[in-house]
This record gives C-alpha cells, structure tokens and sequence, in this order.
C-alpha cells in the first residue's frame, strides 16, 4: 500500500526507513553511479532528508519499500533551486502551488505497478493539497518508464550522460492521465483515496458524528 | 472576490499593528467569523495577529491549550493545509476543548496552513466559521486557493520582521519570469508567449505561478501589474 510520511514519522516504521534508504544508496550510487553520500549504515541521504520533507512510500506485503519519492515545499529549501537552476534558465522557482519531488527510487524488488501507484499518490496530493505543479529531479531513464505508465513529466533540460545522467522535469495531472496510471497501478481511485484518507484523515467524516 | 486592496496593503505593512489591521478587513471580506496569523521566529518569539476574541485567546493561554489543541499538534513540522475535519480529535480533552471554542465563537469549521520559514521559522494561518459542512465546502471550493497564497504572504511579511534578516533573494524574478510577465504585459495570450519563449503552455505556467507568489499577487493581471509599477519588467 502506498504510505504517506513525513521524515519524523518514519522513525517509528524503522524497517521501512532503512530499506527505504538503501534501496536509495542501490539505485543512486550502485546502480546509477550519481555523485551521492552513503552513510556507515548504507543509508543514501542527503541534507533535504533533514528539513523533514513527506515521503510517500509503496509499502510492499512484508513491511519493506517498494518505492518512494521525496517532496518539499517549493517556498522552503529545494533541490532544485539550490542545485538545477542553470536548467530551469537561472534564477529559482517558489510558490505554495509548486512542490519538488526528487529521489524517485523503485527497489529491485518492485513490481512493475509500483511506479504507477506511486504517480497515482502525487495525484492525491495535487488534489488534496491544492498543488499544481511537482518539479522534479529523476534519473533520465526513469522517463521511459514514465511513459508507460502514462504519467511522462516535460523535461526542462539534463546535466550528465550515460547512466549518470539526471533530468529536470515538470508533471500536472489531469484526470484522464489519473484514469490511465489507476488502470496501470492496479489500483482504484477509490482505493487510492483510502489510503491516503488513512494518513491525513477524511473531510467526509462530519465532526459533529465525533464530537 | 478581488483582495488586491488588502494585499497592497499587507504589502505595505511595517509592523505587527498593520498586519492585524489587514487580517480583520481580510476577515470581513471574506464574510467568515475569524482568521489568525500566528508565527514562531527563528529566535523563538511567538507572534500573532487575528481576529479571535480576547477572552478565548486568554482562555486558550491560561488553559495552555497549545498541548491541547488538535489543530496545533496535527500542523506541527507539516507544509500541508489541513481541514480541521482531517485532524484528530477522538480524545476527551480534544473534545472539550472543541465545545470550548466553539462556545467562544471560534466556529466548528476551520482550515489551517502551516508553513516553514528558513533557520526554524514557522507558523500557522486559519481561517475558521459556523456553518454546515456543505456551506463550509461551497467556500472553501470556492475561496482555498487564494487563501493558501495569502498565508504566505503573510508569512513573507513576518520573515521580513525577523531579527539580522538577511535580504532575500528568493523575491526576485529569475529571468525566465521576467520574459514572462513581459510578454503577457504586451498582451500576448499564454500560447503566443510560450511560443515566444519557446516552451511548453505548462512550463510557462510554472513560471507565471512563481512570479506571482514573488510579487505577492493571487492573480495574473495583479501580478503583471506589480512587476511593471515596481519597474521590474519594461514594455
């Protein structure tokens, strides 16, 4: 199932956080060979992991991580702004209806609807939280896989070659595109909005049926 | 609704007595009962401007009612906006202190918008009403968006009060929303300008969106407005 949580949160999942982070440190340093940082404990983080950004997490049956991405506030720190700003033509960008979702990772172990339902969960948040646009920063590979799942993100622009190379890119989503990556996830709207319900809680719940 | 006069006047604003004055017309703007701005400095000073009254507010200190308060505990080290009706408050004391504020006017419907500054700032913008959950939705569909950027503003105006503040960079239109809000000042529609500056309609929009939280605008035509009495952009 997908998890959404925030960096302080996951430190009473202990389980999903380590593999989180080390299916980060397979898929970056080992896999892609990106000029990242792994720690004594195989842990790819970088500074952004501390501003206590919200992860949303697919969560496979046996507790481990399946996938993830990471999301921040485009009004606070971002990766992008502090580091790609040649490729979004110089200067940076802020607004509340702007998040950065960097970190895309999928475990070796990930099922090919992983990828899906994670874009599926970014719908949610667009929806639910009243945010446009994600800029992303991915490993530009990553954008065939996009493409079949039916979520491709505009790229801006990349830096790097080979393997190494990383991209900047911008996804919205309209409902057709949520229709389709629903259908490629294997997931339900409906579904879908529990889990997220589950985290954040429901508007449908009346506080009079509680209070 | 055009708030354009409230923000020209939050952006005007010099010190915490302008910012309340702002909230309390934004509050009767928007015809709800109440809205609160409430801020944690990099020091670690609270502030706070609103519209609640001053029996709740010294009822909600001396109660301490910060341990309390589901809305605090649920917005604490978050970045998204949150119906009160999302928060959690099964607890007894969540309870009574829910039947409390409503005794005192607070209202049973509330939206709130915690935010982060740099070096541990934060705070919280809410806006709160008595009325049924439909009507609650209706404004809400209605009046969320704008709402979320004024928070912001709001909160920009309060880093601009911090203490040895650094001036900030991140106010300044990036080169590519100088193009754009020259091109739109020229009249040009969003595909004449995105095929000007050679990129997507949804690239353009991105950069539009930033240069009007940049200039503190909720729409584009305030935004492109400002950039030119502010001589950012020449026509």
């Amino acid at each position: 199932m997908i998890r959404y949580l925030y960096a302080d949160e996951l430190e009473a999942l202990p389980e999903l956080k380590k593999s989180m982070f080390q299916d980060r440190a397979d898929q970056f340093k080992t896999r892609l060979g990106w000029d990242v940082t792994v720690n004594e404990d195989g842990f790819e983080r970088d500074e952004y992991d501390d501003f206590n950004p919200l992860y949303v997490i697919y969560q496979q049956a046996d507790g481990s991580h399946g996938g993830s991405m990471r999301m921040l506030p485009s009004t606070g720190r971002t990766m992008v702004n502090e580091h790609f700003s040649d490729i979004l033509g110089g200067g940076d960008v802020r607004s509340p209806e702007i998040w950065e979702c960097t970190r895309f990772c999928l475990s070796r172990t990930a099922q090919p609807r992983t990828a899906a339902a994670l874009m599926l969960a970014g719908g949610e948040i667009m929806e639910n939280f009243n945010v446009r646009h994600f800029v992303g920063v991915f490993d530009a590979r990553m954008v065939r896989i996009y493409r079949i799942i039916g979520a491709s993100p505009e790229v801006f622009g990349s830096t790097g070659e080979g393997r190494a190379k990383i991209s900047v890119g911008l996804w919205s989503f309209t409902a057709e595109a949520r229709m389709r990556v629903s259908q490629k996830a294997g997931i339900s709207p409906a579904l879908s909005r529990l889990w997220f319900e589950r985290t954040f809680g429901s508007e449908q719940l009346a506080l009079a049926q509680i209070a | 609704m055009d708030v354009d006069r409230n923000l020209a006047a939050l952006e005007r604003a010099a010190g915490l007595e302008d910012l309340q004055a702002v909230i309390v017309d934004l509050c009767e703007a928007y015809r709800i009962n109440h809205m609160v701005y409430h801020w944690v400095n990099s020091q670690g000073d609270q502030y706070g401007c609103g519209t609640y009254s001053p029996a709740w507010v010294a009822r909600y200190i001396e109660k301490e009612y910060l341990r309390v308060d589901p809305v605090i505990l649920g917005c604490n080290q978050r970045f998204h906006p949150v119906d009160w009706k999302r928060l959690d408050w099964s607890s007894k004391a969540a309870r009574l202190f829910r039947s409390e504020a409503i005794e005192y006017g607070v209202g049973n419907q509330g939206f709130s918008i915690p935010m982060r500054g740099p070096n541990g700032q934060y705070a919280l913008f809410t806006a709160s009403h008595s009325c049924s959950d439909d009507e609650w939705q209706v404004f809400k569909n209605q009046h969320r968006r704008p709402l979320i950027l004024l928070a912001h503003f709001f909160n920009q105006k309060a880093l601009e009060f911090e203490p040895e503040r650094v001036p900030e960079a991140s106010r300044t239109l990036s080169p590519r929303e100088v193009d754009a809000m020259t091109f739109l000042a020229m009249g040009y529609n969003r595909a004449k300008a995105a095929d000007t500056m050679e990129i997507s309609e949804h690239t353009l929009r991105v950069y539009i969106e930033s240069a009007r939280f940049k200039l503190g605008a909720v729409n584009t035509t305030h935004a492109v407005a400002r950039a030119m009495s502010r001589g950012l952009i020449v026509v």
